[in-house]
Parts: C-alpha cells; sequence; structure tokens
C-alpha cells in the first residue's frame, strides 16, 4: 500500500502519531506537499465528512481525524509556505453582538480547521465593525456569522451592509447559521449561505472556495 | 401513596454534591460582572479578577443553602395564589420563548405575530391542568429591543395566571418590573404576592454571562422569583456520563444559587435546569432524549434533598409536527416529571429543540397534564371498605351507574379529557368526520379562544400598562405598537 493511502487511512481512524510519521515520510520520499494535502489529508477528511452524514462514524469520530490531520498540516504548512502555495482558505468566524451562544459556531470552526481551512474565530459578542476589520486584515476569503436569538440575527444584516460599504462585499463570501435563522432569511440579508450545520458549512466554504 | 420515582440513592446524591462543592471552591466560576464578584469578594470568595473568576467557599454555599427558602408560591395578577411550589407538587408552564410557530393552516414553522401570542394567551386562559403561563413566542412584529418585555405585557391584558419569563439584555429588566409593579401596585406587595418568574441561565461549563448573573442581581433585589437553568450537554459541553454532568449542574446551579442569596437572603428560587444529551450524529440538543429526561428527574432529586422547590425543562418534544413522535415524547418526560415531583414542568406546548410552538399540541398537552396530575393523585381507598355493601349493591340494581358512591367519586376518580383525544367507538368517530389529533385539537383552540373573557385588571391598569410599554416601544423607534383588539 502507497504512502499516501496509509496515510489517509490512518488519519480517518484518527490515530494522529502515525499521520505525522507518515506524512513525514510521503515527504522524505519526495511527494509534493501540496499532493499529500489534496490527496491524503483533505481527500481523507472528504471521506470522514461522507460517513459522519450516513451515520457510519459519529461527530467524536470526525474530532480525532481532524485534530489527526493537524498533525500532518503542522509539517505541511512551512512547505506549502515555501512553495508559495495559499493556504486553501480563511474563514473568520463570529458569533454577533449581543449574543452569547457560541456552542454551534465553535463547532462550525473545529470542522472547517478539520477540512483544512484557516479559521480565526472572533468569539462571542461580535460587533460589525469587529467582523469587518478582521476579515480585511487577516485577508479571509470567507465571514462565518452565527446567532441564536431572534433579537440578535438582524446584526447579520449590518455586517454586511458594512462590507458593502467599505467595499470589501465582492471580495468576501458570508456564511450565516443558528437556530432562528433560515435560508430565506439569509438570502433576504444578501449572505451567500445558509447552513444548517457543522458539515454544510464546510461544504459550502469549499464549494465558494472551488470557485475562487 | 403517592406514586415517585427515584434514579439516585442518597449515597450518590450526597457525593454528587460534595464534588460540586469541590469544584465551586477549587476550579471556581467564570464570571463576567463586576458586581457580581465584587458580591462573592465580600463575602470572602477568593476573585482573580484579571481572569474573573470567582472561587466559593464552603461557607458561602452553606449559607446560600440555609438562606433560600423550600417553597414558595405564585399569585395570579389579581393577586390570588395560583402555584404552588412545595413539596412533591407539581405544576406545569409552557415552554418558553419559541423562535417560531407551528402554524395549523400551511402545517409550516414560521415566527409568531402579535396576534398569535394574543391567541396563545388567552387560550392559556382556558386551559384546566396549566397553571401559570409562560412568554412561550417571541413576536416577530416588534422591534427585537423590546420583544422579550412586548411579551409579558401581552400575557398580563389577556391573561390572568402567572408568567414564567425571562429577559434577553439587562435593559429589559427595568420595564419588565415596571409593568410587574403596574399590577401590583408596590414593590411590597409584589415580593409578597410574586407574579412572574425569571428563567436565568449559567453558560456550560461554569460561567456567567454578564447578562443572566445581573438578571439574577436584579430579581433578588426586588424577590422576584428565579429558576436556574443551566445546561450541561453531556458528552459536548459536559462530561458524557449521567453522573458527570449532574455534578456539573449541581455546581453551575449551586453558583447560581449562591448570587441570588447573598443579594437577598431568601429571596425565592427553583432549583431547574435543561441539561440535554448531545446527538453525536446531527450535533443536536435533543429534549425528547431519555437520558436528558432522567436528567431533569436526577437533578431534582439532588435539589429536594438540598430542601430546595425545582423546575426542568421537559414533557416537550423535538418532532417537527404535531406527529406521534411529539405525543410519546412529551407522555414520557410529562409523567416521569411528576412521579419526580418536579415543581414546575416547563415543556407543553413545544417542539424543536424548545424552538417551535404549537397551539394545538398545547391542547393536546394539557390532557396529557390532566392524566399525569391524576396519576399522581394515587390510588387511595374512598368508601372502599368494607367492600361487602357495595357488590350487595351492584347484584341488587345490576349496575352502579346510578349509585351514590358514583357519583360522589366519578369526578374525583376518573380524569375525562377533552374531545381532543379521541374516545368514540369506530361508528361514531367515523359519522362525526373521521378527524385526526390535528383536526381536533384546532377545532379545540378556536372554540376556546372564542370563549375568552377580559381579565379581572381595571381599566386604569390596564391602560398604565399600555402607556408603559408604548413608551418603551417608543424609546426603540417604534411609533405604536400592533394592532391587538
Ligand atoms: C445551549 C443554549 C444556551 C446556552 C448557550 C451556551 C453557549 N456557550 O453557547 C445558554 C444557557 C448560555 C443560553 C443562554 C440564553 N439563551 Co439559549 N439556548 C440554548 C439551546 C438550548 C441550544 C443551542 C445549542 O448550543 N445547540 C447546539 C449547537 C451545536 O447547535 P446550534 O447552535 O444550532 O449550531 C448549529 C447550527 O445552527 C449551525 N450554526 C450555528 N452557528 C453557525 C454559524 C455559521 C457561520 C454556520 C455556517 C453555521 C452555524 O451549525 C451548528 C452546528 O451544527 C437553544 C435551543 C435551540 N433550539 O437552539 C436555546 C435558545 C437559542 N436560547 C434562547 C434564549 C431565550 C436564551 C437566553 C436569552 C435565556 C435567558 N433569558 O437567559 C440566554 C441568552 C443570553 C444572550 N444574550 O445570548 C432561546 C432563543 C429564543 C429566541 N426567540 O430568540 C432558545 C431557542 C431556547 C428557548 N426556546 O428558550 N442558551
Amino acid at each position: 500500500m502507497d504512502t499516501l493511502q496509509r496515510l489517509s487511512e490512518n488519519m480517518q481512524k484518527g490515530n494522529a502519531d502515525q499521520v505525522a510519521r507518515l506524512t513525514q515520510q510521503a515527504i522524505d520520499e519526495g511527494c509534493e506537499p501540496k499532493t499529500i494535502l489534496d490527496d491524503a489529508l483533505v481527500g481523507g477528511m472528504a471521506v470522514v465528512g461522507e460517513k459522519f452524514k450516513k451515520h457510519e462514524i459519529f461527530l467524536p469520530h470526525v474530532l480525532l481525524a481532524a485534530k489527526a490531520m493537524h498533525a500532518g498540516m503542522d509539517l505541511l504548512k512551512p512547505l506549502l509556505v515555501k512553495d508559495g502555495i495559499p493556504t486553501i482558505g480563511k474563514v473568520v468566524t463570529g458569533t454577533v453582538q449581543g449574543d452569547l451562544h457560541d456552542i454551534g459556531k465553535n463547532l462550525v470552526g473545529i470542522m472547517l480547521k478539520g477540512a483544512g481551512f484557516d479559521v480565526i474565530d472572533l468569539g462571542r459578542d461580535v460587533s460589525p465593525e469587529k467582523f469587518l476589520d478582521a476579515a480585511v486584515s487577516e485577508k479571509a476569503n470567507v465571514i462565518g456569522m452565527s446567532a441564536l436569538l431572534t433579537t440578535t440575527m438582524p446584526v447579520m444584516k449590518k455586517v454586511i451592509a458594512l462590507a458593502h460599504e467599505r467595499n470589501v462585499r465582492n471580495q468576501l463570501k458570508f456564511i450565516v447559521g443558528g437556530a432562528p435563522m433560515s435560508k430565506e432569511y439569509a438570502q433576504e440579508i444578501g449572505a451567500d449561505a445558509y447552513c444548517y450545520d457543522a458539515v454544510s458549512a464546510v461544504e459550502s466554504v469549499k464549494r465558494f472556495m472551488g470557485a475562487h | 401513596m403517592r406514586p415517585t420515582v427515584r434514579f439516585l440513592s442518597d449515597q450518590l446524591i450526597e457525593q454528587i454534591i460534595a464534588e460540586a462543592r469541590q469544584l465551586l471552591c477549587k476550579l471556581g466560576v467564570e464570571i463576567h460582572n463586576d458586581t457580581v464578584l465584587a458580591l462573592l469578594g465580600d463575602h470572602s470568595a477568593r476573585i482573580d479578577n484579571s481572569a474573573q473568576r470567582a472561587y466559593f467557599t464552603p461557607d458561602i454555599i452553606d449559607r446560600s443553602l440555609q438562606a433560600a427558602p423550600d417553597s414558595f408560591r405564585l399569585y395570579n395578577s389579581l393577586g390570588n395564589e395560583a402555584v404552588d411550589l412545595s413539596d412533591m407538587n407539581v405544576n406545569f408552564t409552557p415552554g418558553s420563548s419559541a423562535i417560531n410557530i407551528l402554524d395549523h393552516e400551511s402545517q409550516h414553522s414560521r415566527r409568531p405575530t402579535s396576534k398569535d401570542y394574543v391567541k396563545y394567551t388567552k387560550l392559556m386562559a382556558s386551559l384546566e391542568h396549566i397553571a401559570s403561563q409562560s412568554t412561550a413566542m417571541v413576536p416577530g412584529d416588534v422591534h427585537e429591543m423590546i420583544s422579550d418585555s412586548y411579551r409579558l405585557y401581552l400575557s398580563l391584558m389577556f391573561c390572568e395566571k402567572p408568567v414564567v419569563t425571562g429577559a434577553f439584555t439587562i435593559e429589559a429588566f427595568e420595564i419588565m418590573k415596571e409593568l410587574q409593579l403596574a399590577v401590583r401596585g408596590s414593590e411590597k406587595e409584589l415580593a409578597e404576592r410574586p407574579l412572574t418568574m425569571f428563567s436565568c441561565c449559567p453558560t456550560a461549563p461554569l460561567k456567567w454571562s454578564n447578562v443572566t448573573s445581573q438578571n439574577l442581581i436584579d430579581c433578588a433585589r426586588y424577590s422576584i422569583p428565579v429558576e436556574y437553568i443551566s445546561m450541561p450537554l453531556s458528552g459536548f459541553m459536559a462530561p458524557i456520563t449521567l453522573v458527570g454532568s449532574l455534578v456539573q449542574h449541581t455546581a453551575e446551579t449551586l453558583s447560581g444559587l449562591a448570587i441570588s442569596q447573598l443579594t437577598n437572603p431568601g429571596t425565592p428560587v427553583l432549583y431547574g435546569g435543561s441539561p440535554a444529551v448531545f446527538d453525536v450524529r446531527y450535533e443536536t440538543t435533543p429534549m425528547g432524549d431519555i437520558g436528558t429526561m432522567m436528567m431533569d428527574c436526577a437533578y431534582s432529586e439532588i435539589g429536594k434533598h438540598l430542601g430546595l422547590p425545582t423546575q426542568a425543562y421537559i414533557g416537550l418534544s423535538d418532532a417537527k409536527l404535531l406527529d406521534a413522535q411529539a405525543g410519546f415524547e412529551t407522555s414520557m418526560g410529562a409523567t416521569l416529571a411528576a412521579l419526580s415531583g418536579i415543581n414546575n414542568v416547563s415543556g407543553p406546548g413545544m417542539l424543536d429543540f424548545e424552538s417551535c410552538f404549537s397551539l394545538e399540541k398545547l391542547v393536546l398537552d394539557n390532557e396529557i397534564c390532566g392524566m399525569v396530575k391524576r396519576m399522581v393523585g394515587g390510588i387511595e381507598p374512598k368508601e372502599d371498605f368494607p367492600s361487602l355493601p357495595r357488590f350487595e349493591e351492584l347484584l341488587r340494581e345490576g349496575h352502579l351507574l346510578i349509585s351514590e358512591h358514583t357519583m360522589k367519586y366519578l369526578k374525583e376518580e376518573v380524569y375525562l379529557p377533552g374531545p381532543t383525544i379521541d374516545r368514540a367507538n369506530r361508528s361514531r368517530w367515523q359519522e362525526e368526520g373521521s378527524r385526526t389529533l390535528g383536526e381536533r385539537a384546532a377545532e379545540q383552540v378556536e372554540t376556546m379562544v372564542a370563549q375568552h373573557q377580559p381579565v379581572g385588571l381595571s381599566d386604569t391598569v390596564l391602560s398604565d400598562l399600555t402607556s408603559l410599554m408604548e413608551a418603551e416601544a417608543r424609546r426603540h423607534g417604534m411609533s405604536r405598537l400592533p394592532e391587538i383588539r
């Protein structure tokens, strides 16, 4: 069995030590860092995501796989940077101003990281200004906003309006989620996607980055 | 004998409490509120201001437990006793703060309007087995900054039952208090006859936000009862085991108790919660999960062991429609809650992880509540011994339908549900239109709402309430409130 396949399988099982070892082995064998990332790690996480959706594995297994992936990413990152290969995407996440619910948002962050994206988490109670300041300074591709209260969801609209005001709307995608949100509301406020859970959030960001 | 259920032995309860106390003293609690930190500091808790952390002491915990009353009552808007939160008494209140309403016509969930809310409170006035109302939905047609207080306003305008509620912000407490003072007349009256109860949530694990801990202090200052709603999510924001989650729940609840009792010793509180097992397949917090219900009953046992009245979010469902899942999850929860003697059971009417309310379900659940209340009435002899004379009568008369004994105990012994529950034989059921549960419940909703009578508050009080609410709406840029008549 070749190294990349073993790497992918070990990552799917959540064997972080093996993932680090096999990533190093693949590098030593002369594999392109970008190939290791795409074929073994990101590819493996896609399989994990599929299995999770079908209830073949559960959330803890997904997080274990994500953690294992990072053991490999840590070794690949410096090489990718050296090769001038951009990261696969950067997402700024936060729960909107006035809202303290962050469990769902955190889960989305973990899963995005697991899928290989860079995640800058701004925490809870995040003002529109803070969202945009961070997205611009971090050169993020996506802003992910969470709201669990009907009273705080209108803040999302303000964030998007501010992006227009600052002339950065075109370079950013907006994804939104949380119990009071819906596809219709997301459309109404001009967000790019509504995601009902963390897996669908990963899918959306992947779609955006593919199109980038 | 009152039937009861127990999940924990006394020994296990004491062990859980001991562990929780240790967490409070050794690990401390993160509190994002300087007033609360100072208050705890004044009572010798060690405070790490930079980490916003308070390390409790055994003395603080003991003193709070001693100060808290073992029971209290809620009074309706006319000042009459309505809810007795003591011993093993079981009272039901609707689930609260739904984001959506299940529209009976379309069978879709949508944002509730003021009109929906008014219909709900009018319905509540008629539901015999649900002792208090709650601010069950959040109307979407008013400014979001008044959407918590406005619910309380509508509830007071159309239904006399006491209100289980809560504020979404620190600022909202003021108007919500003023509305209550308008009804009661004075702070003293309000303290003596509590009209509302506020739900205040710690954040798992072991944290209090600025808003919810300030709500605790503000309520305590006016002796407005609160229920602590700790929500460990087993396996995610709490240990996967029910015992581990119970330790966390106990610690979080005791920390809330301390904040209330140090602010105002003796202020009424309920040992409550809304824990849930985390569903690792769907990333959800199921209220209809059996482990969720077991935790509710178990922490109620802990609360009672500590000498406090209890509350739980139980007797609700995660189904999206009024279907069999909605029925079984609700009944199972309500039954367990009643057997556990949970004093305030928050659940009726609620679907979809506490986010969707159904008026038709509320009517069905009222029947479930009626049945479980009958159940905890237990089986008691009622002029049954000696039995010989009664059987002689039966043999003599050929039936007992008009026996004096029957006439005397019919209502007490037999719980007769309303027309939502189908008890007709098949032919009659067919002749009457072969109607589904949903159709029967919807008709009952309309009938009950049509019977609604104006509340007994004086015109002066009603217009005071309206003036207060209008002023609050104007403060947030709404020139007038939605038409509700
Ligand atoms: C847990 C919880 C809390 C915890 C939050 C702890 C924390 N650290 O987050 C605590 C106890 C602190 C809390 C407090 C309050 N809560 Co609360 N809470 C809940 C509850 C039960 C579950 C939320 C949850 O964590 N679910 C599990 C996670 C995994 O799911 P999720 O959040 O939905 O996230 C998923 C998706 O939505 C999506 N998603 C979420 N965010 C994002 C973001 C992006 C970018 C993307 C792509 C996707 C995405 O993906 C996630 C993963 O699957 C909900 C009920 C409900 N139906 O949601 C009420 C609920 C949201 N709370 C409610 C209320 C009223 C409050 C309080 C105001 C109560 C009070 N008076 O104190 C306070 C709020 C204070 C404030 N200003 O924020 C109401 C809201 C009512 C309304 N109409 O707005 C609800 C609906 C319950 C109810 N009926 O009363 N709450």
